[in-house]
């Protein structure tokens, strides 16, 4: 093995990786507050009522964000999880891990800010969409990892076992994604995207990308934070975590 | 909130909850297993001492 191929993998090991994650765990959390801070300012007092919808709207302030990082991490989670299937690295199957029960929150979220939405708005507070139903999918996606992996014994097969999963879900997130597009939904088409102007005013879509940004950092911190514990557990038996300064104190 | 008081609030509030009670969780997790580690090696060393 060559030097250079040597370093890529250098954090790949659990023990270097667990001291970088602790490292940038304070980074994320400041940002987070940061992204947070504005982002609720511009949510809350800068932009203005809506005119169809008047103050109702502002869930959507944290209704995409919740929806856009359900499918973030699920998108992240499952290349982890695939990585580790290819590589056979436990680091990559132990990220997977640590991203799926924030992942289950942000889907779990976005449905609840989504109902809170839809009682006042459609008169329901669930309807059988493409878009909801496939985003209630991507919830059990999640759930069902998680309890898979917590079924099987022996960690390694966890691993194999949940990536297969992950990997088979992942065709989920598309079809959230363009379920407004291909089907008649009552949920709304896409007001931002990649090749048009938005179809919103530019504070409400600079409140909403700033409260996605503050999601981000967030699950980034609490997946980071997820992760060391993870590691800890799961390398129990091994010299350097016995030597750890937080174990030896 | 214009009579949307509780739509927004209940949205904002439940992802202010969760977004505490999460960070809580995991570092309670984190100091279960360093509890686990410590146990570990005090009865790594008592062993060696014995010997």
């Amino acid at each position: 093995m060559s030097n250079r191929l040597l370093n890529w993998f250098k954090f790949a090991s659990p023990a270097s990786f667990y001291p970088l994650a602790g490292r940038m765990v304070p980074w994320f959390w400041a940002l987070a507050a940061v992204f947070g801070a504005a982002g609720l300012w511009i949510s809350l007092f800068v932009a203005p009522p809506d005119a169809v919808q008047g103050n109702g709207y502002r869930i959507i302030f944290v209704h995409v964000p919740a929806s856009w990082m359900s499918m973030f991490i699920y998108l992240v989670m499952a290349m982890w999880a695939g990585l580790g299937l290819v590589f056979n690295t436990r680091l990559s199957a132990m990220m997977a891990q640590a991203l799926a029960p924030t992942g289950a929150m942000m889907a779990f979220l976005s449905l609840w800010t989504g109902a809170f939405w839809g009682k006042p708005m459609w008169g329901a507070w669930w309807v059988w969409d493409a878009r909801l139903t496939s985003e209630l999918i991507l919830l059990f996606l999640y759930l069902g990892f998680i309890t898979l992996q917590a079924a099987i014994d022996d960690p390694r097969r966890a691993d194999k076992a949940g990536a297969i999963l992950a990997l088979v879900g992942v065709v989920n997130v598309p079809i959230i994604y363009f379920s407004v597009k291909w089907w008649n939904t009552l949920h709304q088409g896409a007001s931002v995207s990649v090749n048009k102007a938005p179809a919103m005013a530019h504070t409400m879509l600079l409140g909403m990308l700033l409260m996605a940004l503050c999601f981000w950092m967030y699950a980034a911190a609490v997946a980071f934070r997820r992760v060391r514990a993870i590691i800890l557990e799961r390398e129990a038996h091994t010299e350097w975590a016995s030597r750890l300064d937080e174990v030896m104190s | 909130m214009g009579g949307y008081g509780l739509y927004v609030w209940s949205s904002f509030g439940m992802c202010a909850l969760l977004f505490l009670i999460e960070p809580l969780a995991i570092r309670s997790r984190y100091t279960a297993i360093l509890r686990t580690l410590r146990r570990q090696r005090m009865a790594d060393q008592q062993e060696e001492a014995v010997q």
